[in-house]
């Protein structure tokens, strides 16, 4: 086996609140190799924290601790901001649930695409123009020349998120961290997006962090799953095998999904265990 | 209950009106539970819309309870038809307590034993009276959301009319709101029109749907024909698709765009 693309031991992020610090990730390990791996949970299990954490995104005062955490052979821990601005866009890359609110709306999104281009490669005007109309390609946008002049407002939403894949990617990353990239679009378009983002990252051997609260979607696009609860990944499965999951909050969560096929009077609901609250370790 | 004929929904007027429905022709029956399904901008919740009274439509007739009801309701009107929306962080006065999110519509209806009433509305949705004093920040989006139903339910409708009741909410506070709205459906024998992007929500609770896209139902169906794939319309084959999470095998089709 080769060496992991992201190597994750012990990540704990911590805010102070009012009654004692809130640990939002306590103690979360895990590699990423040329994968897919997904993190699912409910909202406050600390799943878009972990992503945030990996990406150098968590601001004061939150506070990040960690056994190791490392990108390739980098050491990411204490890492100056300065350093972060190197590597993100360049080696990890971030897309995020809204299109709308993720891109630049006073800048065409070719520019958009050119300036990441241009920054990261130090490319001249010319050449990071020619790599966003190919990027533009790549994401499956038939006429790159048009959309390369439009503004975000004039894009639909699914291809405002072709558009911040083809953003993130330019650069060539190892790894792309997805926080819930398709819960802004219909369901018709979130696959089509999916796909592009599965083609892409298969293509190019890269790693991929799909963070989604649907456990339908992680199950059936990753290989690997974790399952986060209060902080804490409290089961890693196979992502096919989610069905025979063991831990009873993974289980009570899929029995509460309604299914279409198999209709109930009443959904079973989830009772929570205050043992899964505490410390794994 | 509910009965849509020949319904064409515009917003704006003139050479500029957006046509939002088409010609929609739609009955529930009482105490049926029908859903509407389609992607953003179908007109799904248009058409909950204008049948709450929100909006006025174009052309067509919408007969409520074997009425036919003009744009303009009278009190009864308003009182026989409640709808609760989907995000209860931006559906409920911030400033104002439970308490009185729920004294209003008994005001506005000049009900009596308002007292009483919320007190019951309260129990009806699993609500304590301790959650009777609280602003909605300090509920969490379950327990606003049952706030929500609360308020609808105090006027005692007979139709309930759901926009997206449970895509704000996680999959195990959803379970409890769906199997809630079941109960209460069943309690208090409620009409309900159901709009969601969820075909295993809408199946869940409703027998019929209908398939909106662009405007136009493309499809009814039952909530059993959906299950076994016997579905006519090619988008409503699509969405079956979508549903069933991503498949590799067929994620190649149509990847292609056009500019808008």
């Amino acid at each position: 086996m080769t060496s992991p693309l992201l190597t994750v031991r012990n990540l704990s992020v911590t805010y102070p609140g009012d009654d004692g610090d809130v640990r939002a990730v306590r103690n979360v390990s895990f590699t990423l190799g040329r994968e897919r791996l997904g993190i699912v949970g409910e909202s406050g299990s600390g799943k878009s924290t972990t992503g945030r954490a990996i990406m150098g995104l968590v601001g004061h005062p939150g506070r990040i601790a960690a056994d190791e955490l490392r990108l390739g052979d980098q050491d990411l821990r204490g890492l100056s901001e300065h350093g972060f601005r190197k590597l993100r866009g360049k080696r990890i890359a971030m897309v995020l649930q809204d299109p709308k609110y993720s891109l630049d709306p006073v800048m065409s999104v070719g520019q958009q695409i050119a300036e990441t281009h241009r920054t990261h490669l130090r490319s001249n005007p010319r050449d990071a123009r020619r790599a966003a109309l190919e990027m533009l390609e790549a994401v499956h946008i038939r006429d790159p020349e048009r959309v390369y002049t439009m503004y975000p407002h004039q894009v639909s939403g699914g291809m405002g998120q072709r558009v911040m894949i083809a953003m993130m990617l330019i650069a060539g990353p190892d790894i792309l961290i997805a926080d819930e990239p398709t819960s802004a679009l219909d369901v018709t378009v979130q696959t089509q997006v999916l796909a592009i983002m599965d083609e892409l990252v298969r293509g190019r051997g890269m790693g991929l962090l799909l963070i989604s609260h649907n456990l339908h979607l992680v199950s059936s696009f990753c290989d690997r799953v974790l399952v986060m609860y209060a902080g804490q990944v409290l089961e890693t499965c196979e992502a096919g095998k989610l069905a025979e999951a063991k831990h009873p909050y993974t289980r009570g969560l899929l029995a509460a999904l309604p299914q279409l096929g198999h209709r109930r009077a009443d959904l079973p609901q989830l009772q929570r265990d205050p043992t899964w609250m505490a410390d794994l370790v | 209950m509910i009965a849509l004929a020949d319904v064409t929904i515009a917003y704006g007027t003139g050479p500029r009106a957006v046509v939002a429905v088409h010609d929609l022709t739609l009955a529930v029956a009482e105490g049926e539970a029908v859903g509407l399904v389609g992607e953003s901008g179908s007109g799904k919740s248009t058409v909950l819309r204008a049948i709450a009274g929100l909006i006025p439509y174009a052309s067509g007739e919408i007969t409520l309870g074997g009425r036919r009801v003009q744009r303009r309701r009278s009190t009864a009107e308003r009182k026989m038809t409640q709808m609760v929306f989907q995000d209860p962080y931006g559906s409920l006065h911030p400033n104002q307590t439970v308490d009185q999110i729920l004294a209003l519509p008994v005001a506005i209806h000049r009900l009596d034993r308002g007292e009483a009433r919320i007190v019951q509305a309260l129990a009806e949705v699993g609500l304590g009276p301790e959650h009777r004093y609280r602003y909605p920040h300090q509920l969490s989006g379950g327990q606003r959301q049952r706030v929500a139903i609360a308020r609808a339910l105090i006027l005692e409708p007979r139709i309930l009319l759901l926009d997206e009741p449970t895509s704000a909410l996680d999959v195990s506070v959803q379970a409890e709101i769906l199997n809630l709205l079941a109960r209460l459906r069943r309690d208090h024998g409620l009409t309900l029109l159901m709009v969601s992007h969820d075909l295993a929500v809408i199946a869940h609770l409703c027998e019929r749907i209908g398939v909106m896209s662009r405007g136009h139902v493309v499809e009814i169906t039952t909530a059993t024909a959906m299950a076994n794939n016997q579905v006519t319309h090619d988008y409503t084959r699509e969405l079956l698709r979508s549903n069933a999470g991503f498949d590799r095998s067929g994620a190649d089709r149509n990847l292609d765009v056009t500019a808008a």
